[in-house]
């Protein structure tokens, strides 16, 4: 933190030999960080496994970490001007090479296409940001200011989404007309709005009454085997197995957090990551309940509250029939489109209200300080049982819809990364922000959903943009927080910045006019 | 000392020890509704300790804590949990360190504060998930009740602010406003006063008589600044290194030889340095 | 069979070897947990990473034909522990350093961001099929040879590879405990463990010591990481997750935070699970082990050595 001071930072003198220096350092770290782990590949071969090299990929690797270095100091030190003179040439070199292979395919520095392309789209934004600054001086800012900034474009941007809001609902609604005929489309939506559904549930574990939960997706799982084995063994319908799938993910709930949620942060962290992949062994060896890693197959989809949405057949009563439209298989899934959209919908109205309840209160007490909470007469246990449990509650909700959605559901599901997708679109999204766990799974899952053709890298950019979305902001997207009750009308009082610091104070002892109630 | 029926606390035979250190050393002591009972004494003496104990945190090695609640009949305190104690007895509390919950409005930590009254009026979620008018009139009085706490501690204007952007004073009177928005008999306050400038430091003796004099609520007060303990105290114990060295109204306090002992440390005298010695000699103290 | 004592010396063997691995993963979490406070979740992925550039390193050397199995191991070692330290520094100071102060999840996020990124980024550069290594260190010696009831003769022996990592497991372990009982660096870390803010004030480098932590718990990972590679010949991209889940497990269950703890937290989760694979069954050696981590937070809710969390009210 020490190098964030209050000051406008001016152009310091350029001393090229520091500079060379700390690029130098910074090259040699790429080296060391590259030299085995890129240099080397181990490649099968008949009899056991051998390794290959590829040191042109470490050199080129060390060649941009010195140079992007260097413009990097460059910027920082007030030059924009030089860094755009270096940056420009190498930009317009490299898109040559990409756009003109066969002339220039010799300059481009790896044999991937989607690495040099990603190296143009960040030398780019860097020119950009140069050329900004070459025009305009910029500001630094302490922690304190840059959290007030974000807070307040957070608290903008909430407001704006919050107009927005039945545009966004209408749209979500509409959706399905929009890509009638693609079911890819569809597939996605459905996709994301089952992860804002599970976020929404997450949020009041983790965002309300910040209960660190690692292990939500045994939940999820859970609601999903109850469904799965209630619908193929007494052959129940969605809609009788949803309210139990439920109440068996809910009950799982208070049960593992009976014993645990005494623990602090970090403990109760671990524990539920435990109790996640304990679920997760069970359901993988219990063969005969669960099917092993085998799965169960053949779960029903659901039905139009008890008309079934299936292809008509003569004589049977069909939603189609009923309708008297023409049967399409995508309606099916315009159906579960719908479903979930509901379900998450409920999900977001029943927060939206507990959230104004003594008991969401409580939950948002109990995450801000737990011993001024007993103080206050609020019972800790309880409160956090009943956070934990409805929590789960929703992820069973989730699981049976999952199962359902599939028609085929194994232990492979429910794995850790699972649980740390939904608690990053819960952070990311700011946490305990409605809007804010909607943008995140738009982002989070949505994205690398589209750009499904670049497959082996799909990981690795959700990894490095969970990282990257921490550091640029910490406190999450949209984390603005809501007052739950207001006195005075908003707008209507002072708010802290605009009056001095003690200032009401002044005037001593007011008149008492307030009738004791 | 006043009737079983007029007590309000009834500490006998306190002892707490942490490992082999013992922190209160069979105390006992009584306070009366209606008064401020004030506890002094040095460093270390086991002040908070007691209010530890009194207030759940801490389970007492021995000792009886008895607490007459004029309208639900005895508890004692030293078999119950800490929310308990606030939701039940009626034992309010604010802390050295100040606890809010700095990132919830001030209005909310007043609303928090009354949260068993709300739940019962929300029929424990399902009401109030419902919107039923009774949960929204329950608010509507919470609020209001707040609202005139916020009066008392001259903090209107400032209702709707994070309570972790008020200034250290307003945040120190919020924990009063937020206790007494329990409905307490009882006060417990951990050096209300540290901290305060001396016009702050005013404002709150008129605060602390004005909940003694107008809630028929009896103050327990840890402090350790002389000028507020001596001027609003109706009752003082004094503690020295976990024993009760002394028990009275403040006149008698003032002038109890073991007092004096345990402040200025008489018999070490002869290891004070000259000029400290001169010092208090001309304050004619020594 | 499974009722002699020579069962469960072999049992005991295992686990104490399994056990060592884990123990000197849980240090890393440890040191990190008790000098900055949060998860390092991507700790995991270090002790693969150290695997990996030990394989690379071993099959290297035997292209270049150096065989002899002490200096070859004792070079992988080196380049194990410098290549995997410099992943641990970088990982803090682009990843961490920047979020200090910040919300605690905020870090933990990064922290699980950062370790999904390197699984991934490994298995694009190495590809993801399991990489299998010729066993390194072969032979033993017999502890105790006796007659079973049905005739044959139960031998229990310590194999040297055994001998090696135990021997190699106490070394570090001692020389860690010296690093960081009687040295300044130590002495800085206990001192940031304490008062990051008063260290600093009496002219502690508060970044230099974080990074040394990273940095040895790093080494110790990557020492893992070898012994991992030569005792169970196959690795992939994906080992350090349970791996590193198990270790976190035995540094809470030693009490996150302390030293002796996460060595004990180790050999005890390492021996369950050798146990529970002996007596009982193998699907279930992970649910013991998680299971037992509950029971004792249940009672001891700061892990076995770790210190009693006294609230200050």
């Amino acid at each position: 933190m020490a190098d964030i001071t209050g000051s406008v930072p001016e152009a310091r003198s350029l001393d090229i030999p520091s500079m060379l220096k700390e690029a130098g350092i910074t090259a040699l770290l790429v080296l060391a960080l590259t030299i085995v782990m890129v240099g080397f590949r181990t490649i099968d071969v008949p009899g056991g496994i051998s390794v290959n090299y590829r040191f042109e990929a470490v050199a080129v690797s060390v060649g941009i970490a010195f140079v992007g270095r260097l413009i990097l100091i460059l910027m920082r030190r007030g030059r924009s001007l030089p860094a755009m003179l270096v940056l420009g040439p190498l930009v317009l070199l490299q898109l040559l090479a990409l756009l003109v292979p066969d002339t220039f395919g010799i300059l481009q520095p790896y044999p991937d296409p989607v690495l040099n392309w990603l190296i143009v789209i960040v030398s780019v934004m860097l020119l950009a940001r140069a050329t900004w600054a070459n025009w305009h001086t910029s500001q630094e800012f302490t922690r304190e200011q840059l959290e007030k900034r974000q807070d307040e474009s957070a608290a903008k941007a909430q407001k704006i989404l919050g107009y927005l809001g039945p545009v966004l609902l209408i749209g979500a609604l509409a959706l399905p007309f929009f890509f009638s005929g693609d079911r890819q489309m569809i597939d996605i939506a459905i996709l994301v709005t089952t992860y804002i559904m599970l976020g929404w549930g997450l949020n009041i574990v983790v965002g309300l009454a910040g209960l660190l939960d690692l292990g939500y997706v045994a939940f999820y799982a859970v609601g999903a085997y109850s469904y799965a084995l209630l619908a193929t063994h007494f052959g129940l319908s969605f809609w009788v197995c949803l309210p139990f799938a439920g109440a068996m993910a809910a009950l799982a709930g208070v049960l593992l957090g009976f014993p645990v949620l005494r623990l602090r942060g970090d403990y109760l962290a671990i524990v539920t990551l435990g109790f996640g992949e304990m679920i997760r062994i069970i359901l993988l060896n219990w063969y005969q309940f669960t099917g092993g890693p085998d799965g169960i197959s053949g779960i029903p989809k659901p039905s139009f509250f008890g008309i079934p949405m299936e292809r008509p057949e003569e004589g049977v009563l069909s939603f189609h029939s009923l309708l008297g439209i023409e049967y399409e298989p995508v309606h099916k899934l315009i159906f579960l489109y719908y479903l979930i959209l509901a379900l998450a919908l409920l999900t977001n109205l029943f927060t939206v209200r507990i959230r104004k309840l003594p008991i969401g209160r409580a939950w948002e007490a109990l995450r801000e300080d737990e011993i001024a909470c007993r103080s206050l007469g609020v019972n800790p246990r309880n409160t956090k049982l009943t956070a934990f449990g409805i929590g789960a509650m929703f992820a069973g909700f989730a699981g049976s819809f999952f199962a359902t959605r599939q028609g085929f559901i194994s232990p492979e599901s429910f794995t850790f990364i699972e649980s740390a997708v939904i608690l990053a679109i819960v952070v990311l999204g700011g946490f305990g922000s409605q809007i804010g766990v909607v943008v995140a799974a738009i982002v989070m899952i949505g994205l690398p959903e589209i750009f499904r053709d670049l497959q082996e890298y799909r990981m690795l950019a959700f990894g490095g943009a969970m990282v990257l979305i921490m550091l640029w902001r910490p406190q999450g997207l949209l984390a603005h927080r809501e007052p739950t009750i207001r006195l005075h009308p908003k707008g209507g009082a002072p708010e802290p910045g605009e009056v001095g610091t003690d200032a009401p104070d002044a005037g001593g002892t007011p008149e008492t006019t307030a009738e004791r109630p | 000392m006043a009737e079983a029926a007029t007590i309000l606390l009834d500490v006998q035979h306190l002892t707490m020890r942490f490992g082999g250190l013992v922190a209160i050393d069979d105390v006992s002591f009584q306070a009366e509704p209606g008064q401020i009972t004030a506890i002094i004494g040095p460093n270390g003496a086991g002040k908070t300790t007691i209010f530890n104990c009194l207030t759940g945190f801490y389970a007492p090695t021995v000792g009886r804590l008895a607490l007459n609640h004029p309208r639900r009949g005895q508890f004692l305190l030293e078999r119950m949990e800490g929310y308990q104690i606030a939701q039940k007895a009626g034992v309010a509390r604010t802390f050295q360190n100040i606890r809010l919950f700095p990132r919830m409005t001030v209005l909310e930590n007043l609303v928090i504060a009354q949260h068993n009254k709300l739940m019962r009026a929300s029929g424990w979620t399902v009401a109030g998930l419902l919107g039923l008018k009774r949960y929204k009139d329950a608010e509507r009085q919470a609020a209001e009740q707040a609202k005139y706490w916020l009066d008392q501690t001259n903090l209107t204007d400032r209702a709707d602010w994070e309570a972790g952007n008020l200034p250290y004073g307003a945040q120190r009177r919020l924990e009063i406003a937020r206790a007494m928005c329990t409905d307490p008999v009882m006060l417990c306050l951990d050096e209300p006063a540290a901290g305060l400038n001396p016009r702050e430091s005013n404002e709150l003796n008129r605060l602390l008589r004005f909940i003694r004099d107008e809630h028929d609520a009896g103050v327990l007060l840890i402090e350790h600044d002389m000028s507020v303990v001596m001027e609003i105290s109706d009752h003082i114990v004094v503690l020295d290194y976990g024993k009760k060295i002394s028990d009275g109204n403040p006149e008698y306090v003032r002038n109890d030889k073991n007092v004096i002992k345990a402040y200025l440390g008489e018999e070490e005298d002869d290891d004070l340095p000259e000029e400290v010695k001169q010092d208090l000699e001309k304050k004619g103290l020594a | 069979m499974q009722n002699t004592f020579e069962y469960f010396l072999d049992q005991l063997i295992n686990g104490v070897t399994l056990g060592s691995i884990y123990g000197l993963i849980a240090i890393g979490y440890t040191l990190v947990y008790g000098i900055i406070g949060m998860i390092n979740f991507a700790h995991g992925e270090i002790f693969m990473i150290g695997a990996f550039v030990s394989i690379i390193t071993f099959l290297t050397l035997g292209i270049m034909g150096i065989t002899w199995v002490p200096l070859a191991l004792v070079i992988v070692l080196v380049m194990s522990m410098a290549v995997t330290s410099v992943y641990g520094w970088t990982l803090e100071r682009v990843a961490y350093r920047p979020l200090r102060g910040s919300p605690r999840l905020a870090a933990l996020i990064t922290a699980i961001g950062m370790s999904i990124f390197l699984q991934n980024y490994v298995q694009l550069l190495q590809g993801a099929r399991t990489k299998p290594i010729q066993p390194v260190i072969t032979g033993g010696m017999e502890l105790m040879s006796s007659k079973m009831p049905d005739g044959g003769t139960y031998v229990v022996s310590l194999s040297y590879l055994q001998a090696i990592i135990l021997i190699l497991t106490i070394v570090l372990m001692t020389v860690f405990t010296i690093i960081i009982t009687r040295t300044p660096l130590g002495r800085a870390q206990r001192a940031c463990e304490q008062d990051r803010k008063m260290a600093a004030l009496l002219g502690v480098n508060v970044d230099r010591t974080i990074s040394l932590t990273f940095v040895m718990g790093a080494a110790l990972a990557s020492v893992a990481g070898t012994i991992f590679l030569i005792r169970y010949g196959v690795i992939d991209f994906f080992v350090g997750f349970l791996v590193g889940v198990k270790a976190f497990t035995a540094a809470v269950l030693g009490g996150i935070g302390s030293l002796p703890g996460a060595m004990l937290g180790g050999l005890l989760i390492g021996i369950i699970e050798a146990f529970w694979s002996g007596y009982f069954t193998v699907e279930y050696k992970d649910v013991a082990a998680f299971g037992i981590l509950v029971l004792v937070l249940i009672f001891r809710p700061t892990g076995l050595l770790g210190k009693p969390d006294i609230e200050k009210v």
